[in-house]
C-alpha cells in the first residue's frame, strides 16, 4: 500500500473559511471559560468582527481573481476552486451572518438564552456554506453541506423551552438527513458514471461523451433532490413552513438566507458548470421544479394567516425565481440568480427581523392580527416592512424588482416565454398576500378585513399541548398585542441596513449588477 | 433651454423629492405639510407650463430630449422626451395634481395623502415622458403603489376590496407586458446585435417578424386595455372610482386612465404598426361596445359617483375609437379627448365630492332641488356636465367630433354605432342632473350650502379650460397634429395600411 500523499494546502486561498472556523472555535473556548450574562454583547460583536474579517479576506481574493485575466484557480489538490462565483457567495453568507447576529442579539437577551453557543453555531454553519460555494469536488460539497446543516439543526432547536422550536429541529433533522442521503447516493451514481467526484474531471469526461447514461441521469436526479431540499424547491419543500415557523425567528431569517444561498451555490456550480454539457437532460427537470415552486409557493402563501408561515411559502416561490436563472443556463441567467440571491438575503433577513420584533417576548405573536395598526404605533417599523414586502412583490425602484427583472430577462433571452409568463403571474398572486399584510398594518380598522381569520400566532398544528392551550392564549395575545413593540438597537440597525440596501440597490444597481455579472463570468 | 435646464427630468424628479420631503416632516403640523406639498405641485405645474411655452409647434419629433445611461448591462437609459401626443397630458397632470391635493377635504393623515399624491404625480409624468421601455415599465408599475394606498387609506366603505382589485387587475396586465418588453428587446438584439430599450430605435428598426410582432402587441395591449379600461376588462374601474377619495378619483379618471390610451399610441402603434393595423377592428369593436355599454349601465346607476365612473368607460371608448381609427383627424381627436376627459371628468368627480361633503350621500334618490338653494353650484355642475356630454362650444365636442369624423372615413360602421353613444350620454347625464338639481328641495337638501370661495377657486381653472378648449382648440391641435401625422405615416410606412385621402384633412 503506497503511503498516503498529503495535498499541498494553500492556506491563504482558504482565508475566509478559516477565519470563520477559527472565530467559531475561539468563541467556543471563550464560552467555556466565562459564563457571565454579559457575554452576549461581546459574542455578538466578536461574530460580526469575524464575518467582517472574512469579508476583507474575500475582497483580497476577489482582487486576485478579478485582477488578472481568467484568474480563477484551484487549490488543495483541486478540491477547492477560488473564483468570483465562490467569493460572491462568501460575501452573501457573511452578510447573512452579520445581519443574523445583529437580529439575534436582542432576541437572545429577551428570551434569556445568553450563552455564546448561538454565535458559534452561526459561524460554523456559515463556514460550511462557504465551503459548499467553493467546493470543486462533490465530496467537499457534501462536507460543506453537513457542516452547514448540522449547525442549523441545532440552531432550529435552540430555544429549548419552546416546544415548537424542538419540534422544528427534529423535523428539520430527520428530513435533512434523509436528503443528505439522497445527495450522497447521487454522488455515488455520478462517480459510477463518470469515474470521478471532481467537478472539473466530471465536466471533462462529459464533454467527450455524446450519449447520456442512465446511471448519470440517476445521479442528476439524486443530486437535485438533495440540493432541492436545501433550497426548499417544490416538491422538496414540505419541511419549510413548519421549520421556519417553529425555529427562533432570527434563526429562521439566517437559515432562509444562508442555507438557501449555499444550496444554490452548489446547485448552480454543479449543474451549470460541471453538467453544463448535459443541459438538455436537466433543463426540463429544473423547469418543472421552478414552475412548481413559483406556483405552489405563491398560491399556498395566500391562505396562510401566520406571517412566518406566509414568508416561508414566499421563500419557496423565491427559490422558483432563482431556479429560472439556472433553467436559462446562460451567463445572464446565472448572473440573474446571483443578483436575486443577494437581494433576497437582505429582504428575507429584514422581513424576519421585523417578524421577530413584532412576535415580542415569547416569540409567539406571528399571526396577522399582531400587525394590526403597526403603522400607528411603530411607523418606522411598518415602513421598513412595507419596503421589504413591496420589494418582494417586485415593485420598481427596489432591489426585488431588478432581481425578478434580471432572471425573467434571462428566461426570455433563452426563449422560455412560458416560464417568464408563469413567473410574472405568480408574482401577481404573491402581490396579493404582501399587500394584505400592508393593508393590515396601514388600513385595517376593526370594520373591514379581507380574508383574515381571527387566528393568532398559530402554533404548529401537530403540537397537542399548544392546541389545548389555545383558548387561554387568545386573551393573553390580545393583551400582548396592545403592548408596544420594542426595538433593540442592534435589531433596528440590521433592519435599517436591509431597508437601505433594498432601496439603494433598486435605484443605483450598477455596482451590484457588475458584481453579480463578474461573479457569473468568473465561474470556472 | 433644454441644454441648460433638464426640464423633463425636473418634472419627474421634483414631485418625488416633494414626496420624500413631506414624508420626513412632522405629522402634526398639517398646515405646513399642505403648504410644502402644494408648493412642490405648483412648481411642477409652472414647469410644465414653461415646457408648453418652449415647445416648438409644428414639429412632430421628440423635444427636450435628455438621456443618460443607467444600467449598462441591459442597455437601459434614463431617456425622456416629449412630443405633441404627450405634451398636453403632462400639462394636464401638472394642473390636475395641485387641484387634487388641496381641492378635496382630507379628514385624516394629511401627510400621507400629500406624500402619496406627489409620488403618484412623479409616476404619471414619468410614464408620459419615458422613451425607454424599461423606464416606462418602472413608472407604469410605480403608479400602482401610491394609488393603492390612496384608495385603501382614504377611500370609502368598500375601499380595501376596491384597492386590491385595482392593484391585481393592473398587475396581471403588467406581468404580460414585462415579458413582452423583454421579448421585443432580446429579439431585436438577435436581429441587429444591439441590446437597447430605446423606444425610438426599436420602432425605427422594426426588426420583428410579423407573426411575433402580433403576439407581442397583444402582450402590450393586454396591459393597456386593462388600464384604459376597454370593455371586458373594465370591472375594476367602477369599484376603484367609487371607493377612491375624491382626489384619488380625480387623478384616476383624469390622468391614470390616459396611461392606457397613451400606451396604445406611444408603444402599441409605434412599435407594432402592422399588428395594430391587423387588430384594429377588434379594438374598434370593443371600443364601440364600451361606448354603448358604459352609457347604458351609467343610465341605470343609483349612485352619482358610480354614474360618473361608468360615463368614463363610455368616454374612453371614444378615445380608443380615435386611436384605432388610424386617421389623422380621428387620432388628433383622440389625443385631444384624453385631455378633455381629464378636465371634465376630473371636475365632475370634484363636484360629486363636494355634494358628498355636504350631504354625506351620493344616492341620486336622496338628492333633489339643489338648483334652487345653490344656483352657482348647479350652474358649474351644468357646464361641466354639458362639456362631458359634448355640447358644441365646450371642449368635449371638439374631441368627439374629430374622433367621429376620422373614424367615419376609415371605419364607417363603427363610427355610426358609436354616434349613438353621444345621444345616450345626453340621456344619462341630463336625467341625473334633472333628478339631483331640479324639483323641490326637501329635508336636508333645503339647506344645501352654496359653493364656497375656496371651491370656486378650485373649479375656476377647470371651467376656464372647458370653455377655452371648446371655443378655440386651434393652438392645442396645432401642437398635437404634427406628432399624430408622424405616427400615422410611421404606421403607413411599416404596414399595408393606407389612409384614405379624405382623412388627412387640410394641411396644417
Amino acid at each position: 500500500m503506497p503511503p498516503l500523499e498529503l495535498p499541498i494546502v494553500e492556506w491563504s486561498q482558504m482565508a475566509p473559511e478559516l477565519i470563520l472556523i477559527v472565530g467559531a472555535l475561539a468563541l467556543l473556548m471563550a464560552g467555556t471559560f466565562r459564563r457571565e450574562r454579559s457575554m452576549v454583547t461581546g459574542a455578538c460583536i466578536f461574530t460580526i468582527a469575524t464575518a467582517v474579517a472574512a469579508l476583507v479576506a474575500s475582497a483580497g481574493l476577489w482582487h486576485d481573481v478579478a485582477g488578472r485575466r481568467g484568474g480563477a484557480r484551484l487549490a488543495v489538490a483541486d478540491a477547492l476552486v477560488i473564483d468570483g462565483f465562490g467569493i460572491f457567495f462568501t460575501v452573501v453568507i457573511c452578510c447573512a451572518v452579520i445581519l443574523g447576529a445583529l437580529l439575534a442579539h436582542g432576541y437572545l437577551r429577551q428570551e434569556r438564552l445568553e450563552a455564546p453557543t448561538f454565535f458559534v453555531l452561526v459561524l460554523l454553519s456559515a463556514s460550511g456554506g462557504v465551503l459548499m460555494a467553493k467546493a470543486n469536488d462533490l465530496i467537499v460539497v457534501f462536507l460543506g453541506l453537513e457542516i452547514l446543516s448540522i449547525a442549523l439543526y441545532v440552531l432550529a432547536g435552540y430555544h429549548q423551552r419552546r416546544e415548537q422550536s424542538r419540534e422544528a429541529a427534529i423535523k428539520y433533522f430527520v428530513l435533512g438527513s434523509f436528503s443528505s442521503a439522497f445527495f450522497l447516493y447521487g454522488v455515488a451514481l455520478t462517480y459510477g458514471a463518470t469515474g470521478s467526484t471532481n467537478l472539473g474531471a466530471i465536466s471533462e469526461f462529459l464533454r467527450s461523451q455524446t450519449v447520456t447514461q442512465g446511471v448519470l441521469l440517476g445521479g442528476f436526479g439524486m443530486l437535485l433532490v438533495g440540493l432541492g431540499f436545501k433550497v426548499a424547491a417544490v416538491p422538496f419543500h414540505m419541511w419549510t413552513p413548519d421549520v421556519y415557523q417553529g425555529s427562533p425567528t432570527p434563526v429562521t431569517g439566517f437559515m432562509a438566507a444562508a442555507a438557501k444561498a449555499a444550496g444554490f451555490a452548489a446547485l448552480l456550480r454543479i449543474f451549470f458548470s460541471a453538467f453544463g454539457n448535459q443541459r438538455l437532460d436537466w433543463q426540463p427537470i429544473v423547469w418543472a421544479l421552478a414552475v412548481l415552486s413559483l406556483l405552489v409557493g405563491s398560491v399556498l402563501a395566500v391562505v396562510q394567516t401566520d406571517v412566518k408561515r406566509m414568508l416561508a411559502y414566499s421563500s419557496i416561490s423565491h427559490a422558483g425565481y432563482v431556479l429560472i436563472g439556472l433553467q436559462a443556463a446562460s451567463t445572464r441567467g446565472i448572473a440573474g440568480s446571483l443578483f436575486y440571491l443577494l437581494a433576497y438575503t437582505f429582504l428575507i433577513l429584514g422581513s424576519f427581523g421585523i417578524v421577530g420584533l413584532v412576535a415580542r417576548k415569547g416569540d409567539n405573536l406571528t399571526g396577522l392580527d399582531a400587525y394590526r395598526g403597526l403603522a400607528r404605533s411603530r411607523p418606522g417599523l411598518a415602513f421598513a416592512f412595507t419596503v421589504f414586502l413591496l420589494a418582494q412583490a417586485g415593485v420598481p425602484f427596489t432591489s426585488g424588482f431588478l432581481a425578478k427583472f434580471y432572471v425573467i430577462s434571462a428566461a426570455v433571452e433563452s426563449h422560455s416565454y412560458a416560464i417568464a409568463v408563469i413567473a410574472m403571474l405568480a408574482a401577481v398572486v404573491a402581490a396579493f398576500f404582501y399587500l394584505r399584510l400592508i393593508v393590515v398594518m396601514y388600513m385595517a380598522d376593526d370594520q373591514e378585513m379581507v380574508g383574515i381569520g381571527p387566528t393568532v400566532g398559530g402554533p404548529i398544528p401537530t403540537s397537542a399541548t399548544a392546541a389545548v392551550d389555545r383558548g387561554g392564549v387568545g386573551t393573553a395575545v390580545a393583551a400582548a398585542v396592545a403592548t408596544k413593540v420594542e426595538i433593540p438597537f442592534a435589531a433596528g440597525l440590521a433592519i435599517g441596513l436591509c431597508a437601505v440596501f433594498t432601496v439603494v440597490a433598486g435605484l443605483f444597481p450598477q455596482p451590484f449588477l457588475d458584481f453579480a455579472r463578474h461573479a457569473a463570468v468568473l465561474l470556472l | 433651454m433644454s441644454e441648460t435646464l433638464p426640464i423633463l427630468t425636473l418634472l419627474v424628479v421634483l414631485p418625488a423629492v416633494g414626496a420624500a420631503v413631506v414624508a420626513c416632516m412632522p405629522r402634526d403640523n398639517e398646515r405646513l405639510i399642505r403648504i410644502v406639498g402644494m408648493s412642490f405641485a405648483v412648481i411642477v405645474a409652472l414647469l410644465s407650463i414653461v415646457m408648453l411655452a418652449d415647445f416648438k409647434a409644428g414639429q412632430g419629433d421628440f423635444q427636450f430630449l435628455s438621456g443618460h445611461v443607467w444600467v449598462r448591462d441591459f442597455g437601459i437609459s434614463w431617456k425622456l422626451g416629449v412630443d405633441g401626443i404627450s405634451l398636453f397630458l403632462v400639462v394636464l397632470s401638472g394642473i390636475l395634481f395641485p387641484i387634487a391635493i388641496v381641492g378635496p377635504k382630507v379628514h385624516h393623515d394629511i401627510k400621507g395623502y400629500v406624500a402619496w399624491m406627489l409620488l403618484l404625480e412623479a409616476g404619471c409624468i414619468g410614464v408620459f415622458l419615458s422613451l425607454d421601455l424599461f423606464l416606462f415599465f418602472l413608472f407604469w408599475e410605480l403608479v400602482l403603489v401610491p394609488m393603492y394606498f390612496l384608495i385603501g387609506g382614504w377611500g370609502y366603505d368598500r375601499r380595501i376590496y376596491a384597492t386590491l382589485k385595482f392593484f391585481l387587475y393592473t398587475m396581471v396586465g403588467s406581468a404580460l407586458m414585462l415579458v413582452g418588453i423583454l421579448a421585443v428587446v432580446f429579439l431585436h438584439r438577435q436581429a441587429t446585435g444591439t441590446l437597447t430599450f430605446d423606444v425610438v430605435i426599436l420602432a425605427k428598426e422594426q426588426s420583428l417578424a410579423s407573426s411575433t410582432a402580433r403576439w407581442l402587441f397583444m402582450a402590450f395591449a393586454a396591459s393597456f386595455a386593462i388600464k384604459v379600461p376597454i370593455f371586458p376588462v373594465h370591472t375594476w374601474l367602477p369599484d376603484a372610482h367609487t371607493e377612491a377619495p375624491t382626489g384619488g378619483s380625480v387623478i384616476l379618471a383624469g390622468i391614470m386612465l390616459k396611461l392606457g390610451t397613451y400606451g396604445f399610441l406611444r408603444f402599441g402603434l409605434y412599435l407594432f404598426p402592422q399588428a395594430a393595423v391587423d387588430l384594429a377592428p377588434v379594438f374598434l369593436t370593443l371600443g364601440t361596445i364600451g361606448i354603448i355599454y358604459g352609457a347604458v349601465v351609467a343610465t341605470m346607476q343609483k349612485d352619482l359617483k358610480r354614474l360618473v365612473a361608468y360615463s368614463s368607460v363610455a368616454h374612453l371608448g371614444f378615445i380608443v375609437l380615435g386611436v384605432f381609427g388610424l386617421s389623422q383627424q380621428g387620432m388628433e381627436g383622440g389625443v385631444l379627448q384624453m385631455v378633455n376627459h381629464g378636465i371634465s371628468t376630473g371636475a365632475l368627480f370634484l363636484l360629486v365630492g363636494m355634494i358628498y361633503e355636504r350631504r354625506h350621500t351620493r344616492q341620486i334618490a336622496e338628492l333633489g332641488g339643489i338648483q334652487r338653494v345653490a344656483p352657482v353650484f348647479a350652474g358649474v355642475f351644468m357646464l361641466v356636465m354639458l362639456s362631458s356630454i359634448g355640447l358644441p362650444g365646450l371642449n368635449g365636442f371638439v374631441g368627439e367630433f374629430l374622433v367621429l369624423i376620422g373614424t367615419f372615413v376609415t371605419h364607417r360602421w363603427w363610427a355610426v354605432a358609436a354616434t349613438t353613444g353621444v345621444i345616450l350620454a345626453a340621456l344619462y347625464l341630463l336625467w341625473a342632473y334633472q333628478r339631483v338639481f331640479h324639483g323641490r328641495a326637501e329635508g336636508a337638501n333645503a339647506t344645501f350650502p352654496e359653493m364656497t370661495m375656496r371651491e370656486r377657486a378650485i373649479m375656476a381653472p377647470l371651467v376656464v379650460l372647458i370653455v377655452f378648449l371648446g371655443v378655440y382648440p386651434r393652438p392645442v391641435l396645432d401642437r398635437i397634429a404634427p406628432a399624430v401625422h408622424d405616427l400615422v405615416s410611421h404606421v403607413e410606412e411599416h404596414s399595408d395600411y393606407r389612409q384614405p385621402a379624405v382623412a388627412v384633412g387640410e394641411p396644417r
